[in-house]
């Protein structure tokens, strides 16, 4: 049942990025916003508590990525190399080979000390905590 | 009873597939040959083997694979390349490849699919005699 939940919430991902693509013909967008297709892609969501990139690069080595965050500016770069053996007959070569870096901008609150990162089936998790005291608490109503 | 119940959720599942609502990410792959055979890489970041599914019918090679993402509860998108968790893509296979002695390796989502040729048209080195 968990995984239907996440159909449903890339379902949500793939509606919001079309709402953002028909906003984007009138809207500025952000000054560090790439073109679409760059490399790697990646996904992030939020909660309340915590902000959650997915990076999608498969067949890396867990060293050669460079994850670092500057205030709200999280910069993922990496080589990834996928050449095939020399001499041999080659049909199709579409997957990214070379150096990549990409540069995301997340929530202003985030608290670069909070990360966490973990690379795991090809996708680099990243986990940034919210600072605290932007938190929104529940304030209890006495009688 | 319990038969028109599971004509009926045979149903749902159809009507579910037909909906149209599945989208496929077209995983990116490298193909090249040598002399003994066909190596095909596919990229499919977030899939572990127990949601990979290679399968030949006849004369075509079908990768998909379902990517698995851990999300905290709650959690709302604010920007995404990738919009499904599934992966599909199909390729023709030619006569002179031995089709039981494919192999398959995946690791870190990069799937390594090794085609060989059949023992009958691998190349022969003939080896030329001294007269």
């Amino acid at each position: 049942m968990a995984f239907l939940s996440t159909t449903d919430l890339f379902d949500q991902f793939g509606r919001i990025q079309r709402d953002l693509d028909a906003l984007f013909g009138t809207l500025p967008i952000g000054i560090r916003a790439m073109a679409a297709g760059s490399y790697p892609p990646f996904n992030i969501g939020s909660t309340p508590k915590q902000v959650d990139v997915y990076v999608f690069a498969a067949g890396m080595d867990p060293q050669k990525l460079d994850v670092s965050l500057e205030q709200n500016l999280l910069t993922i770069a990496g080589e990834r190399v996928s050449e095939p053996p020399e001499g041999v007959q080659i049909y199709r070569s579409e997957r990214f080979s070379g150096q990549f870096k990409r540069v995301l901008a997340l929530p202003e609150d985030i608290d670069p000390d909070k990360v966490n990162a973990s690379y795991k089936d090809g996708v680099l998790h990243i986990t940034i905590q919210r600072k605290e005291e932007l938190q929104s608490r529940k304030i209890e109503v006495k009688a | 009873m319990s038969e028109n119940k599971a004509v009926q959720q045979t149903k749902t599942e159809q009507a579910k597939a037909q909906s149209g609502s599945e989208t496929f990410i077209r995983p990116d792959v490298d193909i090249y040959e040598d002399a003994t055979g066909i190596t095909l890489k596919a990229d499919l970041p977030g899939v572990s083997r127990e949601r990979l599914d290679v399968q030949v019918d006849n004369d075509t090679l079908t990768i998909s694979g379902e990517a698995a993402i851990d999300m905290p509860e709650g959690m709302e998108p604010i920007y995404a390349d990738i919009n499904t968790t599934h992966y599909r893509r199909s390729f023709t296979l030619s006569k002179e490849l031995d089709l039981d002695q494919i192999s398959a390796e995946l690791k870190n989502g990069e799937l390594t699919l090794r085609l060989p040729k059949r023992a009958e048209v691998q190349p022969r080195k003939i080896e030329v005699k001294a007269a």
